[in-house]
């Protein structure tokens, strides 16, 4: 049996990882003035793997004794990581460098932390899953808390690192409970097995519920759905602005895509269990994100409450547990990664005299003094808040539309009535920017790359719904390859 | 020719409007004049080509509508009533324009200003041009939102807001009654289009409408509707009270829409379409009734008014008053000449308040003038002129005299010719109303500029003379207000005026021809009355001024009743205004504010930030709260499914 399929079809991660160990041996010997380099490589090495999923080497299937897969979905999925992660380190690079955390381990840890998102995605196997997890899990406790002279950044890192331990005890625990009751990990086995039992007619084991709800709780933690959203606001208020755009991204994007592949592949078969324990974080997700967003007024713990409210919008596409169902997830994924990385550049942007500033007030006018800013962010603003005919809106409509499909009537009219809610800060935003005079102005110039990710993502979001096939072919082959095997 | 005349205007007012800051003042008021003076030049040549040679034709233009079996064309059609009204609008409005170049020199927005006075002219012509009573409605319409612009063109001043809602609101009523015809006569006859509708009037003179559990004579209800929305335009007894108050707008405004042209489009509608009212004689005496009325009470209220343009304004409803007991009369060429010539003198009267009130540094209360006619002769000498006109000052043996001695005798005699209750009603109140336009006209020129001033030191040694471009307007208003009379008359109500009106109005009865042979007493009494009201002015204000006040403590009821209006304004805000009010308050603050907005956007709203405040505050930031919800999560959704399981 050759190994040469198998590292075919692990290439992008293969050929990632070996980036990161060059770029920490060129870290350990050039010293801390490496770090912009260092940043430069890693973003290139990205692109690379980004190429390597877009033209892949070998075919899809089943690699590595079952343990990995490779898929369209999961192609389409490392797309969307790679992009995120290459996008925030590049624009967050400029305020690394002010704060003075530039030193060369970081993006070689954001790197450690993109190969365990790619490993999650394709994890076919309970081992695989865990594995991948807990590599981009490490490595973003530590990116966390990588300013350790910042006490609040220090707190944050803590936090993040004991419930995520708990919640990876947690994991382990389900994972360690399905495989007693089913007595395999791989995916293949499980879907197959629970298939037969299916047909059979025979009663699920309670065991192995109590099992995918400690599994499914594990994976919430990392999307951050309610109830096990509560590090959100904390860590992203407290993280470098530059760590928390990463947090809010990729790893947002690899742990949606690892909850739908365990969900439909596996456990599959057991929809009608699941099914409900998706809708109940859902809902809760939706209504916290809405709500709780309005009492905030900094600007980083309004995104963390708002993409806790994404994040169930996306779950609303999952909760149907159908093949359109999974394409509003996917295309919602891909949106909301546009809406993030412009948001947190127009974020990265907000200085005064030199220092980050992270207050809803020192947006005040913004119109006046950067009207392009202004009118980005108004933008993500418009998308995020889901009107028409921005690109945000068309994310909530493809999944509002497979719930409706799927039956699932109150599920997409909470939802619908959640945007309402939603709508309210992030119009709020506008209407400072527009309507309110400036007190102190923001810093000049904001700089290139960031300017240029928030020009992008702004005319992406902006002319989306001219040419949607871009994404919506995409995400529907995504879709239905979960469904072919 | 005739789409020129129609269109010009409203080129000019475009331009004016949209591009006003590009041509800058001058410029939008060398367009808006220039256009104007066009319009007006073309205006005479169609008079005499459809009043002289009897040219009357009808222009399509393209069509409006086209639904079913309704059809209606944009159409333009000029007759005599349509070429008398075309001279009359566009030479008022010509002057107008160029008067305004100087009374509106040191305004802000003149470019405004000037599109505002051609959008109404467009409008106007548009009005009186239709061949049909959408186009007229319009039109109607349309002279009342310029009307509106107009009156509240100074919007800094909540008076002139608040009149300018009142003449909408008040004209609303009337419009109701117009809009509610229309509808009827297309119910009756299928079509809106004169021609048709005249046609097809005598076969239906018998016809009854089934409303309300009772039958009316349709034709009688249509037209007491139509009458309505007369009525609202021109200020008739009832629905008058917007058109005092409509003098907060500038001068000229007043001049052109509130004397000249606007206010004279209910009786122009009335003469339009007395083919239908000639079979409606009930209708026609309510029009005589109104007419007579109005004349007589608009008079009463003028006698006591202080304010330079109110005594005018009064002026004009009472003489619109006698244009409408002339239609009532059917002696409609009556109503015609006396508009046509009432056009210029009121036009001139209104003008030259306007050069006063220049002249006085804006200062409209007569009280606070007096002796001015040496400060400003020509204005003095244009102004004897105008209240000559309007009293129909004239020889009745030599048949010479102002205009207004022409039309306004004729007015009056066709009333005594029509033998009949209403008719003598209406010839004895305009007899007494003749008498107390005099006394107030002239009591207004000699308080105004007679005896001692009662003006400041400071505005009165500065009282000049208006400037040239205001005066010479004047003089051909004051051609018109001499001439008009005596050059016409044989068209409009003499020998020719069958051949003249060339069935572009329609009467059963030949009151006109009657009205040449009445016992010469009736004929020479309105002259009688009209220098006995000059000589007791004269006595009043000239002679003893002392008299005044004092016959006003003497009749103090009757002196407050007319200058309290009647209490029409006080009555209509007891009963219309205050219970609107109240009602509305009530249903804004109970109805809306409580119910609508407390339980829907207002209390959601809070509930929304109330839940919000308890939402963020669940974020601790203790670990152990945090680690502790996740598995108070994880137990909940075990509890859960180990329940439904069980």
């Amino acid at each position: 049996m050759s190994l040469a399929p198998d590292l075919a079809a692990a290439a992008p991660e293969l050929f990632l990882a070996c980036a990161a160990i060059a770029l920490l041996m060129l870290g350990v010997f050039r010293g801390d003035g490496a770090g912009r380099p260092i940043m430069r490589l890693s973003v290139l090495a990205l692109i690379v793997a980004l190429l390597l999923v877009v033209f892949p080497m070998g075919g899809e299937g089943i690699f590595f004794n079952s343990l990995f897969i490779k898929d369209v979905f999961g192609n389409f999925m490392k797309g969307l990581v790679l992009v995120g992660s290459g996008l925030t380190i590049l624009m967050g690079w400029r305020y690394v460098e002010r704060e003075r955390m530039d030193r060369p381990e970081l993006p070689v840890l954001l790197l450690f932390a993109t190969v365990g998102m790619l490993l999650m995605i394709s994890a076919n196997d309970l081992i695989s899953l865990y594995v991948g997890l807990e590599l981009q899990s490490l490595a973003l406790y530590v990116a966390a808390a990588i300013r350790r002279d910042s006490l609040r950044a220090s707190e944050a890192g803590l936090k993040y690192f004991v419930l995520g331990a708990l919640s990876s005890g947690m994991l382990l625990y389900g994972l360690s409970l399905v495989y007693g009751f089913a007595g395999t990990t791989g995916f293949t086995d499980l879907a197959a097995a629970f298939a037969r039992d299916a047909a059979a007619g025979t009663p699920v084991s309670l065991g192995l519920i109590v099992g995918l709800v400690f599994v499914a709780a594990g994976i919430a933690f990392k999307i951050s759905a309610v109830p096990f959203h509560m590090w959100t606001p904390d860590v992203y208020e407290g993280a470098p602005t530059a760590i928390t755009a990463f947090f809010a991204v990729a790893p947002k994007v690899a742990a949606m895509a690892l909850f739908v592949r365990v969900l439909m592949g596996p456990f599959g078969d057991l929809v009608g269990q699941w099914q409900q324990i998706v809708v109940f974080i859902s809902i809760a997700s939706m209504a916290l994100g809405a709500f709780a967003a309005i009492a905030q007024s900094n600007v980083k713990r309004l995104m963390a409450y708002s993409s806790i409210g994404n994040v169930g919008y996306a779950l609303v596409g999952l909760a149907s547990g159908t093949e359109a169902g999974i394409r509003g997830v996917t295309i919602y994924m891909a949106i909301y990664l546009v809406m993030t990385v412009g948001t947190f550049a127009c974020i990265l942007a907000m200085r005064i005299n030199e220092r980050g500033v992270e207050s809803i007030d020192d947006l005040r006018g913004l119109s006046k003094t950067h009207p392009m800013m202004a009118a980005a962010l108004a933008i993500f603003m418009f998308s995020l808040a889901g009107i028409p005919p921005l690109a945000g809106f068309f994310g909530k409509l493809y999944v509002f539309l497979a719930a409706i499909q799927a039956g699932l009537y109150g599920l997409a009219v909470i939802g619908v009535l959640t945007s309402v809610v939603g709508a309210y800060y992030y119009l709020r935003i506008v209407k400072l920017m527009y309507f309110d005079e400036p007190t102190e102005v923001l810093d000049r110039p904001i700089g290139r790359e960031v300017g240029l990710v928030m020009g992008v993502s702004a005319l992406a979001i902006l002319l989306f719904f001219v040419m949607p096939s871009l994404v919506v072919d995409g995400a529907s082959a995504a879709a239905l390859s979960l469904f072919a095997g | 020719m005739d789409v020129l005349i129609v269109f010009l205007p409203l080129v000019g007012a475009i331009l004016a409007g949209l591009f006003g800051k590009l041509l800058g003042d001058r410029g939008s008021q060398v367009v808006t004049c220039s256009l104007l003076i066009a319009a007006a030049v073309l205006s005479v040549f169609v008079f005499f080509d459809v009043g002289l040679h009897g040219h009357a034709r009808t222009t399509q233009l393209f069509t409006w509508f086209d639904s079913g079996t309704f059809e209606l064309n944009w159409a333009l059609r000029v007759d005599t009533l349509t070429a008398v009204m075309f001279c009359v609008v566009t030479i008022v409005s010509a002057v107008v324009h160029v008067y305004s170049v100087g009374y509106m020199a040191e305004d802000r927005s003149i470019p405004r200003f000037q599109s505002y006075l051609s959008l109404f002219t467009f409008f106007m012509l548009m009005l009186v041009s239709s061949d049909n009573l959408v186009q007229m409605f319009f039109g109607w319409e349309g002279v009342g939102l310029a009307s509106y612009l107009l009156i509240g063109f100074w919007y800094e001043k909540p008076s002139a807001c608040a009149a300018a809602i009142k003449a909408f609101l008040v004209n609303r009523v009337g419009d109701v009654g117009f809009a509610l015809g229309i509808a009827g006569i297309f119910l009756l006859f299928g079509a809106v289009d004169y021609d048709t509708i005249f046609q097809a009037v005598p076969g239906q003179a018998d016809t009854v409408l089934h409303v309300f559990g009772r039958d009316w004579h349709a034709l009688t209800v249509l037209c007491l509707l139509l009458f309505l929305g007369a009525m609202g335009k021109s200020a008739q007894l009832g629905l008058h009270t917007w058109l005092p108050d409509a003098m907060e707008g500038p001068t000229p405004v007043s001049a052109l829409i509130h004397a000249a042209t606007m206010v004279t489009a209910g009786v122009f509608m009335v003469c339009r379409l007395s083919p239908i009212f000639e079979y409606a004689p009930d209708a026609l005496t309510v029009v005589t009734i109104v007419g007579a009325s109005t004349a007589f009470f608009a008079a009463t209220v003028g006698l006591t008014q202080n304010d330079i343009k109110r005594v005018i304004a009064y002026s004009t409803c009472s003489q619109l008053g006698y244009m409408f007991f002339a239609a009532g009369v059917s002696a409609y060429g009556a109503a015609m000449f006396h508009l046509m010539t009432h056009a210029f003198f009121k036009a001139l009267l209104f003008l030259g308040a306007g050069a006063v009130i220049h002249a006085m540094h804006h200062e409209q209360d007569m009280r606070k003038m007096g002796g001015l006619w040496r400060k400003i002769p020509v204005t003095y000498t244009l102004m004897w002129i105008g209240s000559l006109a309007l009293c129909g000052f004239g020889i009745p043996g030599l048949d010479i005299g102002f205009a207004g001695f022409y039309s306004k005798d004729m007015i009056i005699e066709a009333a005594f010719a029509a033998h009949s209750g209403v008719g003598d009603y209406a010839y004895w109140l305009g007899v007494i109303a003749a008498f107390m336009t005099a006394f107030y006209s002239f009591r207004l020129l000699f308080m105004t500029f007679h005896g001692k001033t009662r003006a400041d030191h400071h505005t009165f040694d500065h009282a000049h003379e208006a400037p040239k471009v205001m005066i010479w307007p004047l003089f051909v208003l004051a051609t018109g207000a001499v001439l008009a009379g005596a050059v016409f008359y044989g068209l409009f109500v003499g020998e020719g005026q069958l051949a003249f009106w060339n069935g572009a109005v329609f009467s059963r009865s030949d009151v006109l021809e009657a009205a040449h042979h009445i016992p010469e007493w009736a004929k020479v009494l309105p002259m009688v009355m009209t220098l006995a009201g000059i000589g007791l002015a004269w006595l009043m204000y000239v002679r003893s001024p002392e008299l005044a006040p004092k016959a006003a403590a003497a009749f103090r009821p009757l002196y407050l009743f007319s200058f309290r209006k009647w209490y029409f304004d006080e009555l209509y805000d007891r009963i219309f205004v205050q219970p609107a009010l109240y009602l509305g308050r009530g249903f804004w603050t109970t109805g809306d504010g409580a119910v609508i907005d407390g339980l829907g956007p207002d209390g959601v709203a809070a509930a929304t930030r109330d839940i919000a405040q308890r939402a963020s505050r669940l974020q601790s930031g203790y670990l152990y709260h945090y680690a502790f919800a996740m598995l108070i999560g994880v137990v909940v959704l075990v509890t859960w499914y180990i329940f439904s399981a069980l």
